[in-house]
């Protein structure tokens, strides 16, 4: 007789079945993949660099510029935007909020600061890679 | 008033009698005007007088009637029946033990936010009996919304993070402790950090965000977790580089 | 039946029970508190109190416009000496509670900001938005965490006390969770059970205020009261009792009838005040008490609103504006938007009076002794004649924290005092007979329910002990409720599990209000007089030379309540005329 209080069992693998919520969370931690990946990309950049040859080089810039390679990298940088950009950029007024007397800064102030120095910082890196 | 037919579905679980959990099914005449808990005080005063669950005020502030209605971690009185088309499913509160049909063992919780000393910790003496802080409006505002918190703990249950592993602090132990770290009145973030900043503290949060989305209050735990990461990193940075510590 | 024992057992962990157990922990961290509850501390009801806190804080107010305020609000049966030590006291508790936390709404210069309320000449209620309860119950939750000397027992039924020679020596509680029971012994019990709503059928009270206290002390032989004070809010959300603050009026609301007039003008609360300029202590500032009267009468004369949830009138905030309702009101705005579908910033609220405080209580005086030694009682459960015939809104909450930090000291002051029992045996013995009852009633059969009677129960009292009552009424509900007294003992408890019975505790509970409502019931008979919220049709006026005396409902087990009298106090307030015309006359 008595308490015998029942755990209900999650599943280790498949929790994140549960719901949508969660499966949004799962896509999103799944660009980790793709960052894998890119580390990896730009690990056998430098090597190549590192080899001090040309044709090499110009072997690995040209297995980039494929098509299969051009649509990959685009689908690589929406799948980036829609998981990680957008929902990050929507979320910083939570975590930066910034408060001003009584009142608190309009979230859109705080996005629409991130999308400004977004644009700002790849206009200087294309910049840095074009004069470079 | 008009009245709709609700096929209720309700989990039971008595550990005297059942090995797991069951679903019971109740048919109920809801008013248009009824919360779900209406539709369980129905059923308790007509159908079945053995369902146990927890409720009190009925006004969206005593925080008992948390339960997972369709899946979804809901105070049971604010959520309407006029806005569920079909039929209806309640359960306990998940991530929890099920004491008996839908209530939870709530323990773990209880202790943790104990564990976050939800008080105010004073370093100077506070001003002599009879004298109050002086506290500027927008002193208050930082914190006004932490303290919204009521404790039904949908949070918890919405916190996969927690139901994994629970000895993560979880959402509203850590925005209560926010809420005084954030109050003018208070001189005790640099003791709480060790708790906070501990393994099963805010770094154990990856942000899903369900906790915010499900809080009935809008309290916002995820969003107090991130500023609490960005807060210990600070302070981190600041001790390693031998800056006087960051006191609020 | 396991055994616990503390120095100090404190039984209700509400905002009395959590005041009382910080003070003696602050005062006393040697003594052992043990804090019982049958619910988690943040479920009690002190959480829905909206409005706020009063105590003196302008410096254009006064202790003694507080003190006249609140013995003029009750119709003369205060006990002045209390109500002295009131005022006296109020503004240090809630500088208290401040220091320890609570979010109080705040002035521009950064003090704590006070608002207008029903029945006080001045601004001196202490609120936190309209959340008010809610805070403070939180802050003192919290703040009582830090006291390793306060062992908290959440989810304990208490049962019934335990005595030695009139002494109070205990309570026996059921654990939910687990089924078992437990003897708690100390050498004082504070009772701190809040009040009991719920004996009516419409009530802005929670599931959970049975009047467990009051009946645990009534059946131990202590007198409860002024019973027949009940306090009915005038707005309340139809059909669900859900309590539209007295904020909504300190802040600029009105009230109006289907002709969109202002109906309290009638009622001896004019003359009209302009629209949101409300002037102390007239109409809808006027105390709860001639409000709810007020709606009685308009019913009556058909100037009320038909609703799909009946007859109601409307509180009408328009005119305070988006930002204020908002920023001073945002619960009760989102409660009538999800409960009755209105939105106050466009549309006036059905609103109609609702049971929402009783006046009456334990027996207890200016310490928060009970007539039984070692018996102390604090809050809504207790009587200590602050409120007299009608409390005054934003009171309440105050007495929580001066009452219960008196009672604290006297009550750790007792238990220092005091030595163990003689006879341990004998005080076993008294638990058991106790558990015996409880474990009888699993046995009962017979076709009554709980719903049913605790139905019947609530009619006959809204009937008989309603706004309005004359003998027949009175007379009838009596009746009634001893009727049920007895049909009661046929309720078959389904639920036999020993895991969280909330079957039993049903019933339980419904015995308990069984008693406090035969106590409501007989005295409201008993006082032929109309004073405060205690309103004969059959004896308009009021009576002081016959009754200007506290009730006290006694218990004959088997029979009525027998009903005594006490003398009021009065220090320096003679009874005078309850002036609400905001000094007009």
């Amino acid at each position: 007789m008595s308490r015998q209080p029942y755990v209900r069992p999650i599943s280790k693998t498949t929790w994140y079945m549960r719901n949508g919520r969660y499966k949004i969370y799962m896509l999103r931690e799944m660009t980790s993949f793709l960052v894998v990946f890119y580390t990896f990309l730009t690990i056998v950049a430098l090597s190549t660099l590192a080899a001090d040859s040309p044709a090499a080089w110009q072997n690995f810039i040209s297995s980039q510029q494929g098509p299969g390679m051009v649509v990959f990298h685009a689908l690589a940088l929406l799948y980036f935007l829609f998981f990680q950009t957008f929902p990050w950029f929507k979320l910083a007024p939570k975590a930066m909020p910034v408060q001003i007397g009584e009142k608190k800064l309009p979230g859109s102030y705080i996005v629409i600061g991130h999308y400004v120095a977004w644009v700002f910082i790849s206009a200087v890196i294309f910049w840095l890679a074009g004069a470079l | 008033m008009e009245i709709r037919q609700i096929e209720l579905e309700v989990m039971r679980y008595d550990p005297e009698k059942d090995k797991q959990p069951w679903f019971q099914q109740y048919t109920v005449p809801c008013q248009e005007d009824w919360a779900i808990l209406d539709a369980l005080n129905y059923v308790k005063d007509n159908l079945d007088t053995t369902l146990a669950y927890r409720w009190s005020c009925h006004m969206m502030v005593c925080g008992s009637c948390g339960m997972m209605v369709n899946g979804e971690p809901s105070l049971t009185c604010k959520t309407f029946v006029r806005d569920l088309p079909g039929k209806v499913r309640v359960e306990p509160l998940e991530n929890f033990p099920i004491e008996r049909d839908l209530v939870v063992v709530l323990d773990d919780v209880m202790q943790k936010l104990h564990k976050v000393q939800p008080y105010i910790i004073r370093k100077d003496d506070p001003p002599p009996e009879g004298v109050e802080y002086t506290q500027s409006r927008g002193a208050l505002a930082k914190f006004k919304q932490l303290t919204m918190c009521i404790n039904c703990m949908c949070c918890y249950s919405a916190c996969p993070q927690y139901g994994l592993d629970n000895n993560f602090i979880g959402p509203a132990a850590l925005a209560l402790a926010h809420r005084y770290n954030l109050d003018s009145r208070d001189q005790g973030k640099s003791q709480r950090l060790d708790i906070l900043a501990d393994h099963d503290g805010v770094w154990d949060c990856s942000f899903v965000g369900a906790c915010s989305e499900v809080c009935p209050k809008h309290v916002d735990p995820a969003a107090a977790i991130q500023q609490m990461k960005i807060d210990g990193a600070l302070e981190f940075w600041k001790q390693k580089l031998g800056f006087p510590g960051g006191e609020s | 039946m396991k055994h616990i024992q503390a120095d100090v057992v404190i039984v209700g962990a509400g905002g009395a029970g959590l005041r009382a157990s910080i003070a003696i922990a602050e005062a006393n961290p040697d003594l052992e508190v043990a804090l019982i509850s049958k619910v988690y501390p943040m479920r009690s009801h002190t959480c829905a109190a909206e409005g706020g806190a009063a105590g003196v804080k302008r410096s254009d107010d006064s202790l003694e416009m507080h003190f006249n305020d609140t013995v003029s609000g009750g119709d003369w049966l205060c006990d002045q000496d209390v109500v002295e030590y009131f005022v006296e006291q109020a503004p240090r508790e809630l500088v208290q509670l401040e220091h320890w936390g609570c979010p109080w709404s705040r002035d521009e210069d950064g003090s704590v900001a006070v608002r207008p309320f029903g029945g006080m000449k001045k601004e001196r209620t202490w609120y936190a938005a309209d959340k008010s309860g809610f805070h403070i119950l939180h802050t003192l939750f919290q703040t009582s965490l830090q006291h390793p000397s306060i062992k908290r027992y959440d989810e304990f039924f208490a049962l019934d006390l335990i005595q030695e020679d009139g002494k109070c020596r205990g309570v026996v509680a059921l654990e939910m969770r687990s089924g078992r029971y437990f003897h708690f012994s100390g050498k004082a019990v504070i009772l701190a059970t809040g009040g009991a709503g719920k004996i009516f059928p419409f009530t802005t009270n929670g599931a959970i205020k049975t009047g467990d206290g009051m009946a645990m002390a009534y059946r131990a032989g202590v007198p409860l009261k002024d019973m027949e004070f009940v306090q009915y809010h005038p707005t309340g959300l139809p059909g669900t009792g859900i309590l539209l603050t007295e904020g909504c009026r300190g802040e600029g609301g009105v009230l109006v009838n289907k002709d969109g007039y202002r109906f309290l003008q009638d009622y001896d609360m004019g003359p009209e005040t302009p629209l949101g300029k409300p002037v102390f202590k007239s109409m809808e500032l006027g105390p709860r008490d001639r409000l709810s009267q007020a709606f009685w009468h308009e019913q009556k004369k058909g100037n009320t609103v038909e609703t799909a949830w009946g007859d109601c009138v409307l509180l009408d905030m328009r005119h305070l504006g988006a930002q204020r309702i908002l920023e001073r009101l945002p619960l009760v705005h989102e409660l009538a938007k999800s409960y009755v579908g209105v939105d106050m910033i466009t549309d006036p609220v059905p609103v109609r009076p609702v049971v929402h405080y009783m006046m009456g209580g334990i027996d207890t005086n200016i310490n928060g002794e009970t007539p039984m030694p070692g018996l102390f009682a604090i809050g809504e459960t207790a009587c200590g004649s602050l409120n007299g015939a009608n409390r005054l809104g934003s009171n309440s909450l105050t007495e929580l924290l001066v009452f219960g930090k008196r009672a604290a000291a006297t009550a750790a002051q007792y238990a220092a005092d005091t030595d163990g029992p003689a006879n341990q045996a004998d005080l076993d013995e008294q638990a058991e007979a106790i558990v015996s009852r409880i474990r009888e009633l699993l046995q009962c059969n017979g076709d009554e329910t709980i719903s049913g009677i605790r139905r019947e129960m609530m009619n006959s009292l809204e009937e008989g002990a309603g706004i309005y009552r004359d003998e027949e009424g009175t007379e009838a509900a009596c009746k009634k409720i001893a009727e049920l007294q007895v049909r009661s003992a046929s309720i078959e408890v389904n639920d036999k599990s020993n895991v969280f019975n909330t079957d039993l505790q049903g019933l339980l509970e419904l015995q308990n209000m069984l008693d406090v409502a035969e106590c409501v019931a007989e005295a409201s008979n008993a006082r032929k007089e109309s004073r405060g919220a205690h309103q004969r049709m059959d004896y308009v006026e009021r009576d002081d030379e016959n009754y200007l005396k506290h009730s006290q409902s006694f218990r004959q087990p088997g029979e009525r309540p027998r009903i005594g009298w006490l003398d009021v106090t009065i220090t320096r307030s003679q009874p005078g005329v309850r002036d609400y015309s905001g000094g007009k006359k």
